[in-house]
C-alpha cells in the first residue's frame, strides 16, 4: 500500500538567525554589537564564526544561546523562534570553571541529563561514563574537577554537552586557553567526534587555522559593529589537509580578507 | 588517547620523610592535637598555681576545684540539661535565622529593589548588638523563649545575610550560565547552582553567625532563665553566682567554651573537609 503523499517541505535549518542585531548597554548610552547578521546551520554542519575581537562573534553565540536579549532580529531553533537559554543549545565556554567544582566529573555530566532531560539517575550515570569514555576520561570519572588539568577540564565540558544530544552545539573559544599540543590534540578528538556522532555545532575562534581546521563552513565577521563580511566553505579542508597548497592558500585569502594585508598569517 | 597534561597526582602529596623511630617526640610535638593538648596542659597548671598562691577559692578557684564542680553540677545539678536547654534553645533560633536569611538573599539575588532593602537593613543592623535589643524583646514578648528567640534571629540574621550575599555575589559567571543553559530557574537555579557555588561564603556567616548566638544567648540567659522549668546555661552561672559558688560559675564558663570549640573546631571542620575543602574551593 502506497504512503500516502505527504506535502514535503525542506527541513528548516536546525539554528537560524535572521537580521540578527545586538546592542551592548553602556554608560554613554547603547553600543552596537553586531549588526543584522544572518546565517544559517543545517544538520552535521560546522559552522565557525571568524572574526577579530570586537567582531560581536562572542556575542552573537551568547545570543544564540539566549543568554544575551536580541535588539532585533530572530533566532530560529528547527523553525521555532527562542528568546532565552534552554537545553536544545548547549554551550561549551572558554573558562575551565565551567565545571561544577561540588561535582565530580561524572555528576557533572550527568547533571544536565537529570535536570534538563528527566532521565533516571541510573541512566544519566550510564550515559555520562559513555560519553566520558568517548573523550578519554573513564580515569577521571570520580575526580573533583579541580584536580582536573585545562585540557581534561575542557574535555569534560565537550562530554558533558554531547552527553545532553542537544540540537546544536555551541562553543565558545574551547581552546583558546590551552597549550597548542593540547590545543591540537583536542582540535583533531573535536573532529574525530564530529565524523562519528555528527553533531551539529556553531565554534567560534578568533584563530583562523583553528577555524578553517574545524568547520565545514566559515563565517567571517567584520568588527565595529560585527557584519558579515564573507562565507567560505571549508568542508573539503581537514586534518588530512593540514599543511597542503589548498589549507594554505584559503588561510592567507582569509587572513587577506580580515585583515586586509597579505602578510603571514596567524 | 596521549594525555600531555596529565598532571593528575594532588598537589598535596609530598616525598616521604625519612624513616624514624615509631615514638618520636618530634614527630608527636608535628600533630596539630597534641600542640593544642600540651598548651591547654600547661595554662591549666598556671591557673592551678596562681589560684593556689591567691588562696581565695571564693574569687578564683583552682583548677582541680573547677574540675570537681563540674563534675559535681553535672551530676547533681544537672548543668548538662542546663546547657541542653540552651542550645535547643540556640537552634531553633539559629534556624529561623538562617532560613529567613537564605529567602531574604534570594529575593535579593532576583529583584534589584530587595537588594536595596537588604543592604540597608544589614548595614542599619549589623552593628546594633543582639543583646541591646533584649530589653525591648522582653517588653514585648515577656520573660520566655520567644525574647530569647527574636534576640538569636537578630544576631544571627545580619551577618548571614551579608555573608551568603556576598557569596552568592561572588559565583562565577560561567557557573551561572551553565545552569541558565540547562533551563533551570527560581528556587531550583538557587538551590542547584548558586547554594552550592556560594557555600565557602555561607560557611563562613554559618560560623560566624554561630558564634554571635552562642555568646548573645549566654548573655541573655544570664538576665532570665529559658524558660521557668529548665534554666540555661547562662542562668546556671548567674544562680550560682549568687549562691557565691564561684568554682561552679567556673564549671559554667569552661562548659560556654568547650561547646563553643567542639562546634567550631569539630562540626564546621568537618563540614569543610567534607565540601569545599574536598572542592577545591577552600584551601
Amino acid at each position: 500500500m502506497a504512503a500516502p503523499a505527504l506535502r514535503l517541505e525542506p527541513a528548516p535549518p536546525v539554528l537560524e538567525a535572521r537580521r540578527l542585531t545586538l546592542d551592548y548597554a553602556t554608560d554613554r548610552g547603547p553600543v552596537r554589537a553586531v549588526e543584522a547578521v544572518d546565517l544559517s546551520v543545517d544538520a552535521g554542519e560546522r559552522l565557525v564564526l571568524l572574526g577579530p575581537s570586537g567582531c560581536g562573534k562572542s556575542s552573537i553565540l551568547k545570543a544564540l544561546a539566549g543568554f544575551l536579549p536580541a535588539t532585533s532580529g530572530t533566532i530560529l531553533v528547527r523553525g521555532r523562534p527562542v528568546s532565552g537559554p534552554g537545553p536544545d543549545r548547549i554551550v561549551v565556554f572558554q573558562e575551565f570553571d565551567q565545571l561544577l567544582p561540588w561535582k565530580t566529573v561524572r555528576d557533572n555530566v550527568a547533571f544536565p541529563l537529570r535536570v534538563a532531560r528527566k532521565v533516571s539517575r541510573a541512566e544519566a550515570r550510564d550515559r555520562a561514563e559513555a560519553a566520558l569514555a568517548r573523550v578519554g576520561l573513564t580515569r577521571a570519572l570520580d575526580a573533583f574537577p579541580h584536580a582536573l588539568s585545562g585540557g581534561m577540564k575542557q574535555r569534560a565540558a565537550i562530554a558533558r554537552a554531547l552527553a545532553t544530544e542537544p540540537d546544536v552545539l555551541l562553543m565558545d573559544e574551547p581552546f583558546a586557553a590551552l597549550d597548542a599540543l593540547t590545543r591540537r590534540q583536542l582540535q583533531e578528538d573535536l573532529l574525530a567526534l564530529a565524523e562519528e556522532l555528527r553533531f551539529t555545532l556553531v565554534f567560534v575562534t578568533h584563530a583562523i587555522d583553528e577555524a578553517v581546521l574545524i568547520g565545514t563552513r566559515l563565517h567571517l565577521l567584520s568588527p565595529h559593529p560585527g557584519r558579515t563580511l564573507a562565507m567560505r566553505d571549508t568542508a573539503h579542508l581537514g586534518l588530512a589537509e593540514v599543511g597542503s597548497a589548498a589549507f594554505e592558500e584559503l588561510t592567507r585569502e582569509v587572513h587577506t580578507l580580515l585583515f586586509g594585508s597579505t602578510r603571514g598569517h596567524v | 588517547m596521549s594525555e600531555l597534561d596529565l598532571a593528575n597526582a594532588p598537589a598535596d602529596v609530598r616525598p616521604l620523610p625519612p624513616a624514624r623511630p615509631p615514638f618520636s617526640l618530634s614527630k608527636l610535638w608535628r600533630n596539630t592535637g597534641v600542640r593544642r593538648l600540651v598548651i591547654l596542659a600547661a595554662l591549666a597548671a598556671i591557673w592551678q598555681g596562681a589560684a593556689l598562691w591567691q588562696d581565695n577559692p571564693l574569687l578564683f578557684p583552682t583548677f582541680t576545684d573547677t574540675v570537681s564542680a563540674f563534675v559535681e553540677a553535672t551530676r547533681s545539678e544537672g548543668m548538662l540539661w542546663s546547657a541542653l536547654a540552651s542550645l535547643t534553645v540556640l537552634l531553633k533560633g539559629y534556624a529561623i535565622a538562617v532560613a529567613l536569611a537564605l529567602v531574604l538573599v534570594s529575593g535579593a539575588v532576583a529583584i534589584p529593589v530587595l537588594r536595596d532593602v537588604l543592604q540597608t537593613l544589614t548595614a542599619m543592623f549589623n552593628p546594633l548588638p543582639a543583646i541591646a535589643l533584649l530589653p525591648l524583646a522582653m517588653m514585648w514578648l515577656g520573660l520566655g523563649e520567644s525574647a530569647l528567640l527574636l534576640v538569636l534571629v537578630h544576631a544571627v540574621l545580619w551577618p548571614f545575610a551579608l555573608a551568603a550575599l556576598s557569596g552568592f555575589d561572588q559565583v562565577p559567571e560561567t557557573q551561572r550560565l551553565v545552569g541558565r543553559n540547562y533551563g533551570l530557574r527560581g528556587p531550583a537555579y538557587v538551590a542547584q547552582i548558586l547554594l552550592p557555588a556560594a557555600l565557602p561564603s555561607i560557611l563562613s556567616g554559618l560560623k560566624i553567625g554561630w558564634a554571635f548566638a552562642w555568646r548573645t544567648l549566654i548573655a541573655a540567659e544570664l538576665v532570665f532563665g529559658v524558660s521557668s522549668s529548665q534554666g540555661g546555661l547562662g542562668w546556671f552561672i548567674y544562680r550560682n553566682r549568687n549562691e557565691l559558688l564561684t568554682d561552679r560559675v567556673f564549671a559554667g564558663l569552661a562548659t560556654v567554651i568547650l561547646i563553643g570549640l567542639v562546634v567550631e573546631m569539630v562540626l564546621f571542620r568537618v563540614i569543610e573537609r567534607r565540601t569545599v575543602v574536598r572542592w577545591g574551593l577552600q584551601r
